[in-house]
């Protein structure tokens, strides 16, 4: 189908240049500080493997990885089966289609910073909708920055909120580029809704819903401004994702250098993690 | 298997349909007899893939009924109706084996197993599908797919009618002819009703016992494809059959004779009732020939199509083609047609006006 | 069909309830957000916006943004066209190493690259500019606008390509004249993308901005903190930053849902 044509790479050249001045100099010096210790004022020391091991024993980073892998999982389980769901009852055509589109897609054009913020407001106990509604109204004690069990449920609810939408959005991409073909010969078929979700829509949903998991996975798990500013990884440590403990060595604490291996062990988990997810969803297509 | 009728079918998509253009299906009363291999012909948007959306329950019709044996089934869901269709594209359930899509419309209706692998096994056989029965199907190409398509509706023991919307389509054209040989083949095997809609007439009439001619939402010629070539009922049908097509010729009508610039053109038979409209004289090349007297026409072009020759003649700004044996006379030569009389034949605003008199072939 | 539509309307419901808390919060007073819960303003007022749109620093946080997430687009586009057109039509040596490569850019945590970004962009000299920002953001946007367009192209048969030279017609000049019109559904969904992505990113905007090129964003988190709690301008400014996004998704909205489904897995 496609030509041999090692001229292409001037076509890729810009592309190239730019993305490799963002990602491999501060890689290069992400790799830097990892193996050394600083005290500021250029001075340098060489430390080897040592941040690596120290990180790799701690309580505190394990902690942070377990709580950044339950985030994860949580939003995954409740916003890709909700998003099918949606995407499974929205219209298919008409007039309303563009305006459910626009809508949905609203809370992801806010900055995350904003998004943190508005459920920050949306929450407050006395004087925010929700935090009102739960304490005053239901009677239920909810505040936020006392109980973790309530921050845990209300960073989960805000992610809900701030991205079920793209799952939706590619769902429903998958669901309306299915011919209506498919949809008659399985109703002469005599198969029953549940079979038409399972062996038509599903499948043919797939590529889309690939897509939808890979991306949700990796900004979930890299997810940093809005936890932070919505409950600032308290109460305690409570929601102390990885990247906010990340944040909090390198800017907080100023060490740079577990900070800088801590960023490497991150990336790793991320790729590997997306690369299994890859490698999952799309072996049946291999053979 | 069953005989289908349709009676007094119209069909529309505006809900208050008012004017008869608004209709996608003008006033249809049809019979489909049980066994029968039926086409159904017609270019794009003649409402032919209406109608059989409208058998197979798809779609309900506005107005008018479809009996299957008598039975009003005007009201059931496909799934009820006992039919099967094969689309345009190869429909086929891409998660499922070869032998899982074959089997998918038995197993949703609750049959065992063993009667499950009987019939699967058989269908399979009969389509030379055996070798694929475990292999996905997702893999396999256009013509295989098609022919699991064909497969699920053929399973099932108990159809009424099984319907083809264009199913050749999509596949290579020397895979096509195979496909169709394969139809017929299945048809004598199985007897079941079969309804082929289809836009290309050598589709329509090789596979067909009967073709259903339709134009702008309605029928306008049934026949054997014999009939439909010999004599066309509307000047469509003679365009739209063969190769090329009939020539139609405006002319005048005087005292029961017709006359093509003011050349008199002996016609088949006596003129049916009294016309009046649009008088057109129809004859096909076939059966045009080129002669030392008659209508007078200069040659426009020629082309060889093989054993014949097409010679496109021009008279008085019409355009009648003949088909000739051998090779035809040079571009811009005068020459002079006949038509052969019981081929010849007048059509009043497009349809047919005369009648044919035995005696005189 | 008319009972399965609840889904959507609750669900819209859900999605708008803490943006209209805000938004309402933006019309009430300092006194009434303190004085305790009001389903609506109790005294309509536009005070918070007026600040927003007299005080320098406000407004031109606004201008800010807006200015480099408008060159971060033009920029991720302008690179990311011929590099898609070579991925869709051409084999090339390590051509889906490359590919594979842009996209784990996707993946790298933006606070791993916070500190990293800084002492790049202070060493070049493009601290505290718009170019440094939207630079920066073009690790995330070019990976994927290339993938983007690359799926849209792909859709485009070659013998487009074809005729336009059998036609007598240049490279450059088949591009822009033939093949970009012909994704400009493409091109529009992917410049949706790049803005929309800049648009919400803050940490490498704030870290790469200290005073002439801070984002709006970012001056919220910092009135914030030094005002004390004035949450009514705080919801006045949070509102302001819906409004750019919901104006470009307007424009886009007949392509998103295809956007996303074209990309190449």
């Amino acid at each position: 189908m496609k030509t041999v044509n090692q001229k292409a790479w001037f076509f890729v050249l810009p592309v190239l240049v730019l993305v490799a001045f963002n990602a491999l100099i501060p890689m290069m010096t992400v790799v830097n500080y990892s193996v050394q210790e600083t005290f500021g004022n250029n001075i340098f020391l060489w430390e080897g493997l040592t941040w690596f091991q120290q990180l790799l024993t701690e309580e505190r980073f394990y902690k942070a990885l377990g709580r950044q892998f339950m985030f994860t999982g949580l939003i995954l389980v409740i916003e890709v089966p909700l998003g099918i769901a949606i995407a499974l009852s929205m219209p298919r055509q008409g007039i309303w289609v563009p305006v459910c589109l626009v809508l949905m897609a609203l809370p992801m054009l806010i900055p995350w910073n904003v998004v943190g913020a508005m459920w920050n407001i949306f929450t407050l106990p006395d004087i925010g909708l929700l935090g009102y509604f739960l304490n005053n109204v239901l009677g239920i004690n909810y505040d936020m920055t006392q109980d973790p069990i309530a921050a845990w449920v209300t960073i989960i609810t805000m992610d809900v909120w701030h991205w079920t939408s793209l799952v939706v959005l590619l769902a429903y991409a998958g669901l309306v580029s299915i011919p209506d073909a498919y949809y008659q010969a399985a109703k002469i078929d005599g198969a029953s809704n549940w079979s038409v979700f399972r062996f038509i829509q599903l499948p043919k949903m797939k590529p889309v819903l690939t897509i939808a998991i890979l991306l949700r996975f990796m900004d979930s798990f890299n997810i940093y401004t809005e936890p932070f500013v919505l409950t600032g990884g308290g109460p305690g440590n409570s929601t102390t994702l990885l990247s906010i403990d990340l944040v909090k060595r390198a800017l907080g604490q100023f060490d740079l250098g577990p900070a800088a291996a801590m960023s490497l062990i991150y990336f790793a988990i991320t790729l590997l993690v997306s690369w299994l997810f890859y490698t999952l969803m799309t072996k049946d297509d291999l053979n | 298997m069953a005989k289908i009728t349709l009676s007094n079918l119209r069909h529309s998509y505006y809900p208050n349909p008012t004017e008869p253009s608004d209709y996608a299906l003008k006033e249809i009363d049809l019979d489909w007899n049980d066994g029968g291999a039926y086409a159904l012909l017609g270019p794009s948007g003649c409402g032919k893939s209406t109608l059989l959306n409208i058998i197979s329950g798809l779609l309900v019709p506005s107005e008018g009924r479809i009996l299957f044996d008598d039975k009003d089934v005007t009201a059931l869901p496909p799934d009820q109706r006992n039919i099967a269709q094969v689309f345009q594209f190869p429909v086929i359930y891409d998660t499922m084996t070869v032998y899982d899509n074959l089997a998918f419309p038995l197993r949703n209706r609750g049959r065992d197993e063993t009667t499950v692998k009987t019939r699967v096994t058989a269908i399979a056989e009969m389509l030379e599908l055996t070798d694929m029965l475990d292999t996905k199907a997702a893999g396999l190409s256009p013509d295989n797919k098609q022919k699991i398509s064909m497969g699920r509706g053929l399973v099932r023991e108990d159809v009424n009618v099984v319907m083809f919307d264009e199913p050749l389509t999509v596949i290579d054209p020397h895979l096509k002819w195979k496909l169709r040989s394969k139809l017929k083949e299945l048809h004598q095997r199985i007897k079941a009703t079969m309804i082929y809609v289809t836009h290309d007439q050598t589709e329509a009439l090789t596979f067909a016992d009967q073709v259903v001619v339709m134009q702008d939402g309605e029928v306008v010629q049934i026949g054997t494809p014999v009939e439909l070539f010999e004599r066309p009922a509307h000047t469509f049908v003679g365009h739209f059959i063969g190769s090329p097509g009939m020539n139609v010729l405006p002319c005048d009508l005087r005292d029961g004779q017709a006359y093509f610039c003011e050349h008199q053109v002996a016609l088949e038979g006596a003129v049916v009732g009294t016309p009046n409209g649009k008088t057109e004289i129809g004859v096909r090349p076939e059966f045009v020939t080129l002669a030392t007297s008659g209508l007078p026409a200069t040659v426009s072009k020629v082309s060889d199509i093989g054993r014949h020759t097409v010679v496109e003649c021009d008279a008085d700004g019409s355009k009648i083609s003949a088909i000739v044996d051998g090779a035809g006379p040079e571009r811009g030569a005068a020459v002079f047609l006949q038509f052969q009389q019981n081929q010849t034949r007048l059509y009043v605003d497009g349809w047919i006006a005369t009648q044919a008199e035995e005696a005189q072939s | 069909m008319q009972k399965r539509s609840i889904v959507p309307i609750i669900y819209i419901l859900f999605l708008l309830l803490p943006i209209y808390w805000l938004v309402a919060m933006s019309f009430k007073t300092t006194n009434e957000i303190l004085g305790g819960f009001s389903l609506f303003p109790q005294t309509f007022t536009l005070e918070n916006y007026k600040v927003i749109f007299t005080d320098p620093t406000w407004y031109w946080g606004y201008i800010n943004s807006i200015s480099y997430v408008t060159l971060n687009t033009v920029i991720s586009i302008t690179v990311a066209l011929p590099a898609a057109y070579a991925f869709s039509r051409y084999r090339f040596l390590g051509d889906k190493q490359l590919f594979f490569w842009l996209l784990t850019n996707r993946m790298a945590p933006a606070a791993v690259f916070a500190l990293p970004f800084f002492q790049l962009y202070s060493a070049v000299g493009l601290f505290d500019t718009y170019l440094a920002v939207a630079l920066a953001h073009c690790l995330f946007n070019i990976p994927l606008s290339v993938w983007i367009l690359e799926g849209f192209m792909a859709g485009v048969p070659k013998e487009l390509d074809e005729t336009a030279y059998v036609d007598g017609y240049s490279f450059p000049r088949f591009f822009a004249t033939i093949f970009i019109p012909s994704i400009k559904a493409g091109v529009g969904v992917a410049a949706f993308f790049c803005f929309m992505f800049s648009w919400v990113e803050l940490l490498l905007a704030k870290t790469l901005t200290a005073v002439a090129a801070k984002p709006i964003a970012a001056i919220m988190t910092k009135t914030a903190s030094s005002a004390g709690y004035e949450l009514g301008l705080l919801a006045a400014a949070g509102t302001l930053t819906i409004i750019p996004g919901a104006i470009v998704i307007y424009f886009v909205r007949n392509y998103i849902a295809k956007g996303f489904a074209m990309g190449r897995v």
